[in-house]
């Protein structure tokens, strides 16, 4: 498994140099999806290169260790139990690298720190995963603010926690599942706030009966939580602090509270990242990417799987990785031998969206000058004055800079009920030299150097 | 005789409109603006902002000079999202040739007023470190200003309807003519005089109007506060915005007072449609490397394009529109020939502004105005007059 | 055993593990990653490389993504403007 140390990463550079260009399978993303795609597409015979802009595979969820520690007390843990199979496999892996626009079909253009590649496709798998959403309240601009999977990864790169007051906060499972970890690594949570009722989390646990391997986890989960109170119907109601976080109140059974603590894990649960496979023209529907029983956009070369294609969690996200990576590499009887699990899970991904749906409180918790668009600095009382995105875009800025309205975008979508635009290249801030070096279609070749295996 | 609640439909809430909304309002005519989106959402919301003279003619430089002074005078009234900045431009030479050129603009402004110096190779870099070495020196224009036009737009629209001007927007424009503006939801609106200043799209509203859709690509950049401090333009950019036909890219980087660059420029006739295209955007950002070669390691954020308005003899049409192409040949520049074989004396023309949209949308303004109060124009019309075109057009 | 690097945080040498990555140096030597338009410090939010809120110089190479780059020996890091 790569470590992430910094001699790896130099190996990984090297690598990427050295590696193909052309591929018959092509997956953007390694996460649980994206690693079951190209281990299962690799398996069945195809030349499958793996792309992804962490330093290792894993995705957010299954972020390893940038320090090579391990926090499974060294067992066979499921996620490295898949990078083990997409090496094996003969995937080629492409890591630190992000995808950033497609010149034409077939063709696409990625970039890293100090360089740049153009990667041509016969297929393309598309698993890049979800991100958290973000709301803004008073105060959530001061340093140790982060998102609950934000938190985990600064410690998973370095952050020590020990002994430190974490706070807790927002919507989903994630919230759990950092918590525990953050625990495991020495923090005290002095609460986990969950904005959902109790109702719905009462729900949530039952029907987890459902799902075999859910009740474990869910044990497993409620002997890891023993001793963090959760408080449901809770939410942040501003961060108090002067160069980073002191302490944040919340409201918590209808009333407020004040809590002292170093950092502020604060997610609203997660939105996918579509705007990839918007630019290649996939359609998209309620914000999701659209597939067919065989994991294919509406572009025939192109399929998507995981969390794009509806947020629901990792068991959904293998399976559909698996039929992804099998119908592309041509084998549609054992994509098909798939589709019974990928019913069930899918039903999770259904208990997900109604359970952690977000509460309208929380549209009312800015004041006038809290800040929702962080790269511009754009307050919500100048926001609210438009009655689009577009007109707040143009008017104001809001969405124009680096982040491409990635953490604004949901927000204002939630506070203001705007409709995002549509996407234009680069999907993510690019170097001039790497789109001014684009080659047309007469002039592309493709390279075959043979490059090293993972 | 006209029962209507205004005298004036704009037909088209870009800069251009919002100007003549604001200028005819402020002289006491019942205004109202009509668009199909909202304010600035044309080549007013996709264009560099610039606030440039150009000498490509007399009546262009008239006009651009006529307007870059209003907008001086304007400025200590523009409010801080506007980014008025007079950053001034630089024209770039390349070679000796280019000098003689530099040389050329500099006795043309110098004769009219225009404030210029001529920079050798050592002031060019002491002004601006990060053009490529080996150049022979450029044109500074001080005066020259950039500014943010949708929040342009907004400001003038703001204070028209301060001075008791209307907004309708939202519904696309159907039809126009005989004093009726008729939108897609069967709204209709009269008034004695109807403004097409709905910029690209005009020829679709009034037809036999020569206007071309010219499209162009823009990129910018993230924050990269003094890499860039003034407009720069290559003499290039010249032989690319005179020619009638073909695909062109020219070196013009801008900063913005967010420190953000912008990088232009591209023109391209007969695209329609307004994806980003990757072979004018290579050429484009390929050109500003060989300017600038800095450029190539600045982390860009977006990139989009606009349609700019041209005409065949590259001048605006700003006046009373003249009917259909056979139209009047007579030549009278006042609004009584107007309406030619149609008859229809109620449409008046603000459009066609090429590049020069937010320069001149001022001047265009009061240009216009001046046609409809039938005051005494500041600067000759002649050559904006859609009258001109019967003839005109002959020769463009 | 894990090795630790030097890097230098606005001026100052900060010791950390090897495979720290330098939004968590930052984090670590108590400094913002940057400054916002309107003068706020900012430190990292997402942790993945999207909100560009851990925006860095590094080695007078500005708008790094602090969370996406590991600590290597010598570094200059910078809060951003």
């Amino acid at each position: 498994m790569r470590t992430g140390n910094a001699s790896d990463y130099r190996e990984v550079k090297q690598m990427n140099r050295e590696a193909q260009r052309h591929f018959e399978i092509l997956v953007i993303g390694g996460g649980p999806a994206g690693m079951a795609a190209a281990a299962r597409a690799a398996e069945a015979g195809a030349r499958v290169g793996i792309v992804d802009d962490n330093f290792g595979f894993g995705g957010q969820i299954w972020r390893s260790e940038s320090n090579g520690a391990r926090s499974d007390n060294g067992k066979k843990t499921e996620s490295s139990q898949w990078v083990e199979r997409v090496r094996a496999s003969g995937a080629i892996a492409l890591c630190g690298l992000r995808v950033v626009h497609q010149p034409e079909p077939g063709v696409l253009l990625a970039e890293n720190l100090d360089s740049f590649y153009e990667f041509t496709y016969e297929k393309l798998v598309l698993a890049t995963g979800a991100r958290e959403i973000f709301l803004p309240f008073p105060g959530w601009t001061l340093p140790n603010v982060m998102g609950a999977g934000g938190l985990q990864a600064m410690v998973k790169c370095g952050l020590p926690v020990r002994g430190k007051r974490v706070v807790v906060a927002g919507a989903g499972p994630l919230l759990l599942a950092v918590a525990v970890y953050l625990r495991k690594h020495g923090a005290e949570i002095p609460v986990i706030c969950e904005q959902a009722s109790w109702g719905s989390l009462a729900k949530f646990g039952l029907a987890l009966f459902s799902w075999p391997k859910k009740i474990l986890q869910g044990f497993q989960l409620k002997r890891d939580l023993v001793g963090i109170p959760i408080a449901a119907n809770s939410w942040p109601l501003a961060a108090h602090g002067q160069q980073a976080i002191e302490s944040v109140t919340i409201s918590r059974a209808g009333k407020n509270e004040n809590i002292p603590c170093d950092y502020l894990a604060c997610g609203f649960h997660l939105i996918p990242n579509i705007e990839l496979p918007q630019l290649l023209g996939c359609a998209v529907n309620s914000g999701f990417v659209q597939v067919d029983d065989f994991q294919t956009t509406t572009v025939p070369s192109i399929f998507c799987a995981g969390e794009p294609t509806s947020v629901g969690g990792v068991e959904l996200a293998l399976i559909e990785g698996q039929i992804a990576g099998l119908a592309a590499a041509g084998r549609r009887i054992e994509a098909k031998s798939l589709f019974g699990k990928r019913r069930k899970a899918r039903g999770f991904a259904r208990l997900l969206d109604r359970t952690f749906r977000l509460r309208p409180e929380l549209r009312s918790l800015s004041l006038s000058d809290t800040m929702v668009c962080r790269c511009e600095d754009v307050s919500y009382s100048r926001l609210r004055q438009h009655s689009s995105w577009r007109a707040a875009k143009l008017h104001t800025r809001c969405g124009m800079g680096p982040c491409q309205g990635r953490v604004c975008g949901p927000a204002t979508q939630f506070l203001f009920d705007w409709n995002p635009d549509s996407v234009r290249p680069p999907v993510f801030p690019t170097r001039v030299e790497t789109l001014a070096a684009i080659t047309g279609p007469s002039q592309l070749q493709h390279s075959e150097v043979t490059g090293g295996q993972s | 005789m006209n029962n209507s609640a205004y005298d004036v439909v704009i037909v088209g809430a870009g800069i251009v409109g919002a100007a003549c909304t604001d200028e005819l309002a402020h002289r006491g005519l019942r205004v109202v603006v009509v668009d199909g989106d909202i304010i600035g959402s044309g080549a007013t919301a996709a264009g560099m902002g610039h606030i440039v003279v150009m000498d490509d003619s007399d009546a262009q430089f008239a006009l651009t000079r006529y307007s870059q002074q209003l907008w001086q005078e304007l400025r200590p009234e523009l409010p801080d999202d506007v980014e008025y900045e007079q950053c001034g431009t630089i024209w770039v030479a390349a070679d000796e040739g280019e000098m003689l050129e530099v040389r050329r603009k500099r006795d043309y402004y110098a004769k009219r007023g225009v404030p210029t110096e001529a920079l050798d190779p050592q002031a060019l870099y002491r002004l601006e470190p990060n053009l490529r070495r080996g150049l022979a020196g450029g044109l500074l224009v001080p005066e020259d200003g950039v500014l943010y036009p949708p929040c342009a737009a907004r400001f003038l629209m703001e204070r028209a309807q301060k001075r008791g001007a209307k907004l309708h927007l939202g519904v696309p424009v159907a039809q126009i003519g005989r004093g009726q503006v008729r939108l897609r939801d069967g709204t209709e609106i009269a008034a004695e005089i109807i403004v097409n200043a709905a910029g690209a799209f005009a020829a679709e509203l009034t037809p036999g109007l020569e206007i071309k859709k010219r499209k162009g690509h823009l990129v910018i950049t993230d924050r990269y506060p003094g890499f860039v401090r003034h407009q720069l333009v290559e003499l290039g950019y010249l032989k690319s915005a005179h020619s009638v036909s073909g695909d062109s890219v020219a070196f013009n980087v801008q900063p913005r007072r967010t420190g953000q660059i912008l990088i232009g420029s591209s023109r391209q006739y007969g695209a329609e449609h307004k994806e980003v295209e990757n072979s004018m955007l290579v050429r484009m950002l390929q050109r500003a490397q060989e300017y600038m070669p800095g450029l190539a390691q600045l982390s860009t954020v977006r990139t989009w394009t606009g349609f700019r308005a041209a005409t065949p003899d590259k001048l605006p049409l700003i006046g009373p529109w003249v009917g259909s192409t056979t139209g009047s040949t007579t030549g009278n520049t006042t609004g009584e020939a107007a309406g030619g074989a149609t008859g229809d004396q109620s449409i008046f023309l603000a459009t066609g502004h090429e590049g020069l949209g937010i320069t001149t949308s001022l001047g265009t303004a009061r240009i216009l105005a001046d046609q409809i109060t039938r005051t005494k124009p500041q600067i000759p019309i002649e050559p904006y007059l859609p009258t001109r075109t019967a003839k005109e057009y002959a020769h463009a | 055993m894990r090795s630790e690097i030097t890097v230098t945080v606005n001026g100052k040498p900060v010791v950390v593990p090897s495979g720290t990555t330098v939004a968590v140096a930052m984090m670590l030597a108590g400094q913002a990653c940057r400054t916002s338009v309107s003068g706020e410090p900012r430190g990292p939010l997402c942790g993945m490389g999207i909100c560009f809120e851990c925006r860095v110089a590094i080695d007078g190479i500005s708008h790094c993504r602090g969370c996406q780059v590991l600590c290597e020996l010598g570094m200059q890091v910078t809060t951003e403007k």
